[in-house]
């Protein structure tokens, strides 16, 4: 019983090390070349060569995305909890927002530059709009849901549409939304990244694009090291946050994923 | 009995859309104030339906309800319900869930605060009442089955409404946890004579608790029986095995039968 329980929780480093060593010595053992796919070791030597570089470049990307992050909770709730609590708005927004959701944020890119010019601006921004949507439905699934039973036992007590919001609903999202923030920070990494490719003057994507001017390959692979790094430890973070919050959540009722 | 009318549902009907027909059709009858009823019928024949009606959830398509004297327009306000899922909220503790109502029904709601103590006590006496004292502090998930539903009956008695809709309430319970707890309500209604509408499947149980047990055909529901239950009260579980109780279930259940083939 505890071995298998020591086997759970090692497994997540236990699979690292063996995509690692495969990364590893499936490149020697097909003599890839460098220019096409470094070794491991040879993208974290470029990260340990260049750790300068890269900590000044990690900072903005972080930050950036943290700022869109926060703008896609706030603006993920309140459209949330629009829509899970009147039925004339999810009927209305709803397919807008899906449809807004499935078109590729990169996209918009170009139109934030057109917008606010190049820089921090178009980056957070477009970690907003990819992170807020998983946020908005996490928090409408949890209001829309609540049990017609309960509601009704809430209403024959003479309860406002907003006592029920306060009193079950929002509660009851609370862990929905713990559950998308996981999601939706690991999300705005991609949103902000993408983002500096084109568009930033500092940032890992700017960096990367520069290490791929110059075909310096390793460290564009250092880059994307840092990139999921960072959204593993916030990733990370929200878990341990979720659990904190909701550990009713786990045993009281049926959560999503 | 003779009660002065508190509940009068005259000719009413509910068609929940136009194409489907009427969930219940017809229904006239009236609970005294104080009567304890119980609604027996097969299911989908509008139980639940008469309950969201009684409670001003639902307004009829056709007909009137009227509840202490006044026309029904809306959610009645003071009513305590329960239902075969105890419902109860699991980021509260049994005793902040049975204070609920507390929080939402006035005048209670705008003393909360500062009667906070005074309610916590009553809270407190109320659950003892149910045999929950020690469990105040401990989540629904850390509760039995059948206590969680003696914290929601709980939670339907704080305010002390004038009318408990009980709806399936001991139905997901074995046998003897349903038939205790079928005395835990005799007492609280013994002691506060509100008004009780109760239904169930458990012809033993209405005929039990009950001052008048009422049968609904198949839908469209139709009050096809009314039968008053002359059991001298208090009544203990011994009655359940008197000639009288045994044959007054089996003249139900004849009713039930004809209901279930006509
Ligand atoms: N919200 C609704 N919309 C449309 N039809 C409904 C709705 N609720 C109930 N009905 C229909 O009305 C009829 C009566 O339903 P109701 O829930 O009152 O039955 P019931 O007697 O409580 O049944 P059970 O014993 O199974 O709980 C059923 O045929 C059901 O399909
Ligand atoms: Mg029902």
């Amino acid at each position: 019983m505890a071995a298998k329980r020591n086997l759970d929780r090692w497994a997540p480093w236990i699979f690292l090390v063996v995509l690692l060593l495969v990364w590893e010595f499936g490149v020697r053992l097909f003599r890839i070349d460098e220019f096409v796919l470094p070794t491991a070791s040879a993208s974290f030597r470029a990260l340990y060569d260049n750790f300068g570089p890269i900590l000044m470049n990690t900072w903005p990307t972080f930050w950036t995305t943290m700022v869109g992050f926060g703008i896609g909770i706030v603006v993920g709730v309140l459209i949330g909890v629009l829509i899970g609590s009147s039925r004339l708005m999810y009927n209305g927004l709803y397919p807008l927002l899906v449809a807004f959701n499935a078109i590729p944020k990169a996209a918009f890119v170009p139109i934030l530059v057109v917008w606010f010019g190049i820089g921090v601006v178009p980056a957070t921004l477009t970690a907003f709009l990819i992170c807020f949507f998983p946020i908005t439905v996490n928090v409408a699934t949890g209001l829309a849901t609540i049990e017609p039973e309960l509601e009704d036992v809430l209403r024959a007590l003479g309860a406002s549409r907003a006592d029920v919001l306060i009193k079950v609903g929002l509660p009851r999202s609370i862990p929905y939304f713990f559950a998308s923030l996981k999601v939706a920070i690991t999300l705005a990494f991609v949103g902000s990244v993408v983002s500096e490719l084109t568009a930033a003057n500092e940032g890992i994507g700017q960096l990367m694009l520069a290490a791929s001017s110059t075909m310096r390959v390793p460290l564009m692979f250092a880059g994307l090291i840092v990139i999921s790094i960072m959204a593993m430890v916030m990733y990370v973070a929200f878990a341990a946050l979720e659990r904190r919050m909701t550990g009713w959540a786990h045993r009281g009722m049926n959560m999503p994923g | 009995m003779s009660h002065p009318a508190f509940v009068a549902f005259d000719r009413v009907s509910l068609a929940y859309d136009e194409t489907s027909g009427y969930a219940v059709e017809d229904i006239t009858l009236s609970i005294g104030s104080g009567e304890f009823i119980a609604i027996v019928g097969p299911s989908g024949c509008g139980k639940s339906t008469f309950m969201k009606l009684c409670t001003g959830l639902k307004a009829p398509t056709q007909g009137t309800v009227r509840v202490d004297g006044k026309g029904v327009a809306g959610p009645l306000k003071i009513v305590g319900m329960a239902f075969q899922a105890p419902n109860l909220l699991p980021w509260r503790t049994t005793l902040d869930n049975v204070l609920l109502p507390l929080e939402i029904v006035q005048p209670y709601r705008a003393s909360f605060k500062h009667k906070h103590d005074e309610y916590v006590a009553r809270a407190r006496k109320l659950l003892e009442t149910v045999g929950l004292e020690g469990s105040e502090g401990k989540f629904p998930w850390q509760l039995s089955g059948g206590m969680q539903q003696r914290a929601s009956i709980c939670r339907a008695l704080i305010h002390e409404p004038q009318l408990l809709m009980l709806d399936e309430p001991f139905g997901a319970l074995d046998a003897f946890t349903r038939e205790e707890l079928w005395l835990v309500l005799r007492d609280l209604w013994q002691e506060r004579r509100f008004t009780v509408v109760l239904v169930t499947h458990d012809l033993r149980e209405a005929v039990f608790l009950a001052d008048t047990v009422y049968c609904m055909s198949r839908r469209p529901g139709k009050i096809v029986a009314r039968r008053a239950i002359d059991l001298p009260r208090p009544r203990d579980l011994e009655v359940t095995y008197s000639e009288h109780f045994i044959g007054i279930v089996h003249e139900l259940r004849a009713h039930i039968g004809r209901v279930r083939k006509g």
